[in-house]
């Protein structure tokens, strides 16, 4: 049992902030993740060595990690969090080795810093291997997925997109197409609002410079992934914008619909919301005393608005404020809100989905068995919807999106865990 | 020490360079990492350990979410097939 | 709207089960729900159909239920998920074992196939058992179901026959009327309550709930194959105050293991304690060593219905009300789900004033009009 001040959950850029922030000014810091290093989705590091070369390009991201290493914080990897209590605990397994153990955390501030996930939309063929989340398939290729030379489509929603899209391509894959559903006219209105904060004009413009090659679509989307004959992989997908349709060929689709913040940890604790985000002040507190939130679970912001969030809520966890970084971070809040708006999901993409179309991945659960049921719960006890071990993290925003129910409350384990976490520890601390 | 290991994926030896994950040892290997209840193929989606399409058995437990895994030395990786 | 001969206020199980009997008897039958088909007691349940022998009434009701269960399964959809499975009560000593030849006597002698297994044949029953057990019962008949999905049908074959269905709350029944959170009105010449443990309706029903704990793993198939109780499990049952746990473990159609059971009293609150998990789990690794390294997808708790004497209310509600048109289907503590059918098919027999299968009186709510007081055996 470990005890420390402050416990950051989420290695991501909020959660390096906050854990920073907290640590320099004198706290005892531990910070938890569920991947193999520090860095989150945004951020995520190539683990074969060959790969990590482009991890010094990105300097905003080298400081950071940096900052972590110096600032005393303690980083443990690997570690996922199952359950938590607002009273001061959260019980976390290490799933690194082959003997699976939980080791519980007392805190006396407790930030949540854990991100988002990519919204998936079912549509014919969205199971198939070769399909994968946009960021999905960035974070396979940095866990050692070669894909040079294999065309790729990029496709969903969202600035994630392009920011996918460019790193496929200096991993040398051939993307041949990013298709947007955003219509275009949106997305110039969110360049030109973008004026106000040139470094994210300027990112968005060496995206487009690594992509030189690449056809991007506005107003289109991915209608059908296709099937080579074996049936187990992809061979094309089919792309339209309600008016006309056309055949790419490929070998991977990466798509992925924008994201939804991780509030798990937040629902289980008892965390007022606002929406479907997590609601703080403006020092990132929740509405619960000694627990914060900083980044996406508050509303999907971006890399900016993370990290001020991020360093709001370890300095006020330490008992310090910065009238500075609050007025910032509330800057920001605009351009979250105008993502939000200018992402939006079309209507088309509701009706992707076939009868036979597999709506809940974990339990093969089609389309024609969920619509006509009366809500969420109703869902799930009479077709197993959301009864897999994805707890529906996968499957709940599409149904959300699909036939707007919103998933029931979370219990503990807030992911599966061996059933010997819950048995009696040797005593050995 | 060495960039590559050796792993065993349903009994095959496949060299994988150090620092690969599973998931990404099944990709390579074009081996999708599951059957689902009806019987197709699946392979990873998410890739950060949420949507447990890239479980397999590693090492004779069930079920582990191969994307946040690191290919070891003399691993025995195992799809349900 | 036309009057109608039966309104039942509750779509779990039994209110379910109790529909279709009436549907199929030929009443013009209503249903209302104010919150989801097949969840409440339904839906946190263990799904279990067994033939218990804790007392003569008991196993005369789960016995004829239990039949039941047996004749439907044929017509019963997949999504049902009807396992014959049989159950397997386990002896973990020589006190234990000494149960086991005097329980199957009565089984038998009640027409219930049984039979007592040694040590080596309880082991290669079931191989992930503990080695050291002394040995079990049998009863193959037994089964396992998944019960939102069976209330699901029972509904859907009552509709078929007519009868329909109000999503929304009865705010009040009685007197042969129900007023419905959407501002229905409906009228009734008879008004059965199948409500779990949400007694408002009728505060007076003597319902205690008895708070249970319960964990799914994720696919295992074939880890185990009957449903396993330890012969403590009666034992644990039976107790009024205290809290405990027993062994009970269930193999799922899908090849999930459910694990069970612990039993709670005074405790309202549906929160998952991690202690009783803890209690309830160190006492099933002992039977099942091997469950240690299955991965827990899902925890949840429940409510079972108690009454004072262990027997359900099963008839007209006399002796709680003077309300002639209200009937109970109610207080079926952990055996709502073997008890459905049958105590459906007693309830509609006493309506039709039809014999039953089985003597009614064990059952009849009026039972307990007796100034006995209405403490807790």
């Amino acid at each position: 049992m470990t005890r420390t001040e402050v416990l950051v959950i989420g290695a991501g850029p909020a959660g390096i902030a906050a854990a920073a922030a907290a640590a320099e000014n004198g706290r005892r810091v531990v910070v938890l993740d569920n991947n193999l290093s520090a860095g989150g989705q945004i951020w995520r590091s190539a683990t074969v060595k060959a790969n990590k070369s482009s991890d010094q390009r990105n300097r905003p991201k080298l400081r950071a990690l940096e900052r972590l290493e110096r600032c005393g914080a303690q980083l443990l990897p690997c570690r996922s969090v199952y359950s938590a209590e607002a009273s001061g605990t959260v019980v976390a397994v290490d799933e690194a080795g082959s003997a699976i153990e939980p080791e519980q955390f007392h805190f006396d501030h407790l930030i949540l810093a854990t991100g988002a996930r990519e919204r998936f939309l079912p549509f014919p063929g969205w199971t198939l291997p070769g399909v994968f989340g946009a960021g999905g398939l960035q974070a396979l290729v940095e866990g050692g997925y070669p894909v040079a030379g294999k065309r790729v489509v990029v496709a969903g929603t969202g600035p994630l997109l392009l920011a996918v899209a460019a790193h496929l391509a200096e991993d040398g894959a051939i993307v041949s197409h990013v298709v947007e559903q955003a219509p275009l006219r949106r997305l110039l209105w969110l360049i030109a609002s973008l004026g106000r904060d040139p470094a994210k004009l300027i990112e968005g413009a060496r995206y487009r410079a690594a992509l030189g090659r690449t056809a991007y679509r506005t107003g289109s989307w991915v209608d059908e992934a296709i099937a080579a004959r074996d049936g187990m992989s992809l061979e094309a997908v089919r792309i339209t914008n309600g008016t006309r349709t056309w055949t790419e060929p490929c070998d991977l689709l990466a798509c992925g619909y924008h994201l939804v913040p991780n509030t798990e940890i937040a629902e289980l604790l008892g965390c007022n919301f606002r929406g479907r985000f997590v609601k703080v002040d403006h020092e990132q507190r929740t509405s619960l005393e000694n627990v914060f939130a900083a980044g996406e679970p508050t509303g999907i912001g971006g890399l900016e608005a993370a990290l001020l969030q991020g360093e709001i809520a370890g300095m006020a966890a330490a008992g310090r404020s910065s009238t500075s970084l609050i007025t910032r971070a509330a800057k920001q809040r605009g351009f979250g809100n105008r993502l939000e708006k200018a992402f939006a999901l079309r209507n088309e993409l509701r009706s992707l989905a076939r009868p036979g179309t597999i709506v809940c991945r974990c339990e093969d659960v089609p389309l024609a068995s969920i619509r006509d049921r009366t809500g969420w719960t109703d869902a799930k006890l009479q077709t197993r919807c959301g009864m897999g071990p994805c707890q529906g993290r996968v499957c709940g925003p599409a149904v959300e999106y699909l036939f707007g129910w919103t998933p029931v409350s979370v219990r503990q384990p807030l992911i599966p865990v061996p059933l010997d976490v819950f048995c009696r520890q040797p005593e050995n601390d | 020490m060495p960039d590559c290991l050796s792993v065993t994926i349903n009994g095959a030896p496949r060299q994988v360079p150090r620092g690969t994950t599973v998931a990404a040892a099944l990709l390579i290997a074009a081996q999708p990492s599951r059957l689902s209840v009806l019987g197709e193929p699946r392979a990873a989606l998410c890739g950060m350990g949420i949507c447990f399409e890239c479980r397999a058995t590693i090492n004779g437990i069930q079920h582990r979410r191969s994307c946040q895994i690191l290919c070891e030395q003399g691993m025995t990786i195992r799809t349900n097939r | 709207m036309k009057p109608f001969d039966v309104l039942i206020v509750g779509a779990g199980v039994v209110g379910c089960a109790v529909a279709r009997e009436c549907a199929l008897a030929g009443y013009r039958v209503g249903v209302i729900e104010g919150a989801t088909i097949g969840n409440g007691a339904t839906a946190a349940g263990m799904g279990h159909v067994v033939v218990m022998d804790d007392s003569p009434a008991q196993l005369a009701l789960t016995a004829l239920s239990r039949s039941l269960w047996r004749r439907d399964s044929g017509k019963m959809p997949k999504s049902v998920e009807y396992e014959p499975c049989g159950t397997l009560w386990v002896a973990a000593d020589d006190e234990e074992m000494a149960e086991v030849h005097p329980r199957c006597k009565i089984y038998n002698e009640a027409g219930i196939e049984a039979r007592v297994l040694n040590s080596a044949e309880l082991a290669r029953e079931e191989p992930n058992l503990r080695s050291g057990l002394r040995g079990g019962l049998l009863v193959p008949g037994d089964g396992v179901v998944y019960p939102p999905a069976a209330a699901a049908f029972y509904l859907a074959e009552a509709r078929r026959l007519g009868a329909e269905l109000f999503l929304a709350r009865a705010l009040s029944a009685s007197n042969g009327v129900a007023l419905l959170s959407d501002g229905l009105t409906l009228r009734s010449e008879r008004i059965v309550l199948a409500v779990g443990t949400q007694c408002d309706l009728l505060p007076s029903l003597p319902i205690q709930k008895r708070k249970g704990h319960l964990v799914i793993t994720d696919r295992y198939p074939g880890f185990v194959r009957h449903q396993l109780v330890e012969l403590g499990y009666l034992k644990s049952a039976h107790k009024v105050i205290e809290d405990s746990v027993a062994f009970n473990v269930q193999p799922r159609q899908t090849g999930q293991l459910l694990l069970g059971s612990s039993r709670q009293y005074g405790n309202e609150r549906s929160e998952v304690e991690p202690e009783v998990i803890r209690r309830m789990l160190d006492r099933a690794t002992a039977y099942l060593p091997g469950i240690r390294s299955l991965s827990v997808l899902r925890m949840w708790t429940g409510f079972r219905a108690a009454t004072p004497d262990k027997m359900p209310l099963i008839g007209p509600a006399t002796g709680f009300t003077s309300d002639g048109t209200l009937w109970l289907a109610a207080g079926f503590e952990g055996l709502g789900i073997t008890n459905a059918p049958g105590a459906a098919q007693l309830l509609v027999d006493g309506m039709l004033g039809r014999t039953s299968a089985i003597d009614r009186k064990p059952y009849l709510p009026a039972r307990m009009a007796e100034p006995a007081g209405l403490t807790y055996a």
